[in-house]
This record gives structure tokens, C-alpha cells and sequence, in this order.
């Protein structure tokens, strides 16, 4: 628990789960009509953000007795991205992940992903759920312009970019997936606590 | 309704439409954004009766000019500036009225960096997530302002004019910042608040609407500190300190999540008059340890 400014609040979680179910539990309560008077409530990879409180110590010692119910499957609203693997890095990834290329789009579909947080740009979501030994390294350079709509793997994460923008991360696929649309509630498709599966499309 | 009320002349180094942003998206990746200097802005929206919200011009060191395509009731605030009406000058910090063909001029600040330019019924560009902000970092909101452009001012209005005219000024000079510690203070060695406390530090020339960055001795990390952290939460007034070590005091376009480590936060009634320190300006922060909730 830690203080961030006069009415903020960085509560640290022990893992990235922690922070999903943290994150879950406080929107729960906020729905609830709790603390009612907060500005955000905001994931990020073991942290959660709550900013706007009116009495941010009690609100600190009362986090540390809550029962924070596990996230599992089927406790966030499921999206399917359609993607077409014909990403730049598809053979790289797989020789990091000692697969043969075609094989790649097989272990991408098969993974559940939870959208952790989002950041970076609006709309882009950190998806979780890749096993520790898929995990991977971002490109020593990064692109100074990633397509829009790009699919692509870093550390921990897989994620979409919801638009052009310089990236550091390996590019397996393509999605036309609507990612994000300012005029449309809500503005971004993924947001944190949706879950995800990727669907291999081929046009 | 809202019909164009003003065609750019003179575009100024950035000027762009502000109004109280976007609070509420961060866990969207979407920065609150919205105008740097607060109370400024809303003293110009109250000059001209406008309701809490409308959207207003904020300028960048060096103004701009408006010709007015229809009769305007204007109010200029925030750095303080010369502001002529038809060649003629005008007050500044009062309700200004702009006739039908007549240009608008907003000269350069004497003082602070910012001005602010309401007019009544707002600037009424198309609203994005509930705010007609222009947000740098993400590109949300209505482009930058540019020669040529077509202003459209709305007709709504609030419940009416709250004042004439008021006291308000930057203060010059030094730029005091008091400093919350935390989160991570922590990842700085023993003595880095003392260092950010005693140290000189001063306004760099590459501040924007992004954060306030500073030129002065960098502060060292605590043995074994090094790198980033897993990506966390940013609030406005957090003090980010990067690699090179020179403290960052994020403003109102800043990215809602980061890896460097924050060593403390400036609370937000400290932001507008960093938001209007011109760069070179002397900074002296000032630690509240009395204020840092025990959590």
C-alpha cells in the first residue's frame, strides 16, 4: 500500500493476478456505491490506482482486510479477435519458442488471454495469459511505425495496436477488429478484465 | 447551435482547445488532459458567463489572432498579454466585445507562458469521450490550431456573468513545488529527497504540455534499484524520475501509466503555476511530510 499524492493510492499486489482480481473487487464495490467520490480506478501490471479518495488512510487500512475473490475463466466478458498470422516475426518468434513457424498460430489461438490493463495508447490492452516459457524478448529496435491493427508479443504480453505508432514488439498477425472508436460506448473493444481468444482468420 | 464565430489569421507557437478534460478513462490508456491552468481558464469562462466546462483557447508564449466572422463577447486570461480588438487595445482580464470582421489579437505573455481565451457559448468543436480537449500525447481531440482554421462558438451559456474582472496573476520568479513523497522514493538513495530539496534546479526549455522537465543535479537510485518497474499507474503532478536522473512533473497530457520510478507528487492546486513557469525559472521543491497519508 502505498501513497500517491494527497488522495491517491498505489495498492501493490503480489503478482499480475493480484491486480486483475484487486481491480475486479474494486469495481464490484464502486458498483456497489462505495466510495463513490473516486476519479479512477486504474490496473496496470501489479498495481492498482485508485485516485480521488476522500479519506485515502481508511480506505488503505480497509483494502488490507478485504477477501479478494480469485479471476478465473468466464469472469470477464469474452471477445474473439480475428487475426491473420502474417505478421514480420512469425518465423523469429517461432525459433524463439523452438516451433516451426506454422505452428505458431496454433499455440496464439489455443491461449486464453485477460486483458490485464491498458496504456501505452488508448485503446491498446496488455493481454495476459501466456506461459512463462512462451514468453518473450521485445525486438532490440523497435519500429519507429507499426501498422495499425497490428498483433504482436512482448515480456509477459500479447496485444493490438489500435493504431500506428512507433512499437518494440515482435509482429505475429493483423486484426480488423474495431479496437477503438471514440464515438461508440465503450470507446475501446478491450478494456481491463475482458477476456480474450484469438481466432486465425486467412483474408 | 454552433456556427463558425472565428477564422484563425495567426495561429501563435500552439494554441489549442482546452476545456476540463477527460478524468475518468485512465484505466483506457486515455490522459485526463484538458487545460493546464485551471483556475485561468475558468476566470475566462466566467468573465463571459460561460457555463463550467466550455471549451476555451489555451495559447502558447506567443498568442494568436482571431478574426471574428459575427459580434463576440471575448475574455482573455491566464499569462498576462497585450490584447487589441481591431487594432485597438483592449483589457486584458475583462469581458471584451469583438465586432463582426474585427481580428482579435493575443500578444505575447509578459509573463507565464499560457493564455486563455474565452468566448461566450465556447469553442464548440466536436466533443471526444465527453471533452472538446486537445490531448498532445494521444492525439484525441481537435487538432492544434492552424492559419485558416474555422473556430465554431456555440450558444449555450451559464447561469450568467459571475464577474467583470478579478485580481489574478502568475506569480513570477521562483516556482515553489511542494512534493508529496512516494510511491517509490524508495528506489532513490538515502539523501535523493534532500538532493531534490536543496538541489538547483530549473525550468528546461523542453517542458510541455506532457510534463514540466527539469535541468539540475540528477538524483541517484538506491543500490540495486536499477531499470524499471512493471509498468504502473500515473497521476497528474507525479514527479517521474528516467534514467538521466532529472525529475519530470507530469501535467495534464501525460501517459496514464509508466516504468520509472516516481519519487513523489506535486499536488494538483501546484500545477498551473508550473504550467506557466517560463523555462530558466528557479525550482525549489518542498517536501510534505505531514501530508503523505500513512498507508
Amino acid at each position: 500500500m502505498l501513497p500517491m499524492g494527497r488522495d491517491a493510492v498505489l495498492v501493490e499486489t503480489e503478482d499480475g493476478e493480484g491486480a486483475q482480481a484487486l481491480h475486479a473487487e474494486l469495481l464490484r464495490r464502486r458498483a456497489a456505491g462505495e466510495f463513490a467520490e473516486v476519479r479512477e480506478i486504474v490496473p496496470a501490471a501489479r498495481t492498482v490506482l485508485v485516485a480521488g479518495l476522500a479519506d485515502p488512510r481508511g480506505f488503505a487500512a480497509a483494502v488490507t482486510g478485504w477477501e479478494v475473490p480469485p479471476v478465473g475463466p468466464g469472469s470477464g466478458e469474452l471477445r474473439e479477435l480475428p487475426v491473420r498470422f502474417d505478421g514480420p516475426d512469425v518465423a523469429e518468434v517461432a525459433a524463439l519458442w523452438s516451433v516451426a513457424p506454422e505452428e505458431l498460430p496454433g499455440i496464439v489461438t489455443a491461449t486464453p488471454f485477460r486483458v490485464a490493463f491498458c496504456g501505452f495508447a488508448p485503446g491498446f490492452a496488455y493481454l495476459t495469459g501466456l506461459p512463462p516459457e512462451l514468453h518473450l524478448p521485445r525486438r532490440p529496435t523497435p519500429r519507429t511505425a507499426v501498422p495499425a491493427g497490428s498483433v504482436a508479443l512482448a515480456g509477459p504480453y500479447a496485444g493490438a495496436y489500435p493504431r500506428s505508432s512507433p512499437g518494440g514488439w515482435q509482429l505475429v498477425g493483423t486484426t480488423d477488429a474495431p479496437l477503438w472508436e471514440p464515438s461508440r460506448e465503450p470507446a475501446a473493444l478491450l478494456s481491463p478484465g475482458t477476456e480474450v481468444r484469438f481466432v486465425e482468420v486467412t483474408a | 447551435m454552433s456556427a463558425v464565430g472565428f477564422v484563425v489569421e495567426r495561429a501563435g507557437a500552439l494554441t489549442t482547445v482546452q476545456d476540463l478534460g477527460r478524468a475518468g478513462y485512465a484505466h483506457l490508456g486515455v490522459p485526463r488532459s484538458g487545460a493546464l491552468d485551471v483556475p485561468a481558464y475558468r476566470l475566462a469562462n466566467r468573465l463571459v458567463g460561460n457555463a463550467e466546462g466550455a471549451a476555451a483557447l489555451e495559447t502558447t508564449v506567443n498568442g494568436c489572432a482571431l478574426r471574428a466572422v459575427r459580434p463576440l463577447l471575448v475574455a482573455v486570461t491566464g499569462a498576462p498579454c497585450p490584447v487589441r480588438v481591431g487594432g485597438r487595445p483592449a483589457a486584458w482580464g475583462a469581458p471584451v466585445r469583438v465586432p463582426d470582421g474585427a481580428v482579435l489579437e493575443v500578444g505575447a505573455a509578459t509573463a507565464g507562458l499560457r493564455s486563455y481565451v474565452a468566448v461566450a457559448g465556447g469553442f464548440a468543436v466536436e466533443p471526444v469521450l465527453g471533452s472538446r480537449s486537445a490531448d498532445l500525447l494521444s492525439g484525441l481531440g481537435p487538432a492544434p490550431l492552424a492559419e485558416g482554421a474555422e473556430l465554431p462558438v456555440g450558444s449555450e451559456r451559464g447561469a450568467g456573468r459571475a464577474a467583470d474582472v478579478l485580481p489574478y496573476g502568475p506569480a513570477g520568479g521562483e516556482l515553489v513545488l511542494p512534493l508529496v513523497p512516494g510511491p517509490r522514493d524508495d528506489w532513490f538513495a538515502p539523501g535523493a529527497l534532500t538532493a531534490l530539496v536543496t538541489g538547483e534546479y530549473a525550468v528546461s526549455p523542453a517542458s510541455n504540455r506532457i510534463g514540466l522537465r527539469t535541468v539540475g543535479p540528477a538524483l541517484e537510485r538506491a543500490a540495486g534499484r536499477d531499470g524499471e518497474l512493471p509498468s504502473e499507474p500515473m497521476v497528474p503532478g507525479a514527479v517521474q524520475v528516467p534514467p538521466d536522473g532529472r525529475p519530470v512533473v507530469f501535467l495534464a497530457d501525460h501517459p496514464t501509466t509508466g516504468g520509472y520510478p516516481v519519487i513523489g507528487v506535486v499536488p494538483e492546486e501546484s500545477l498551473p503555476a508550473a504550467a506557466q513557469s517560463v523555462p530558466g525559472s528557479r525550482i525549489r521543491f518542498v517536501v510534505l511530510r505531514s501530508a503523505r497519508p500513512a498507508v
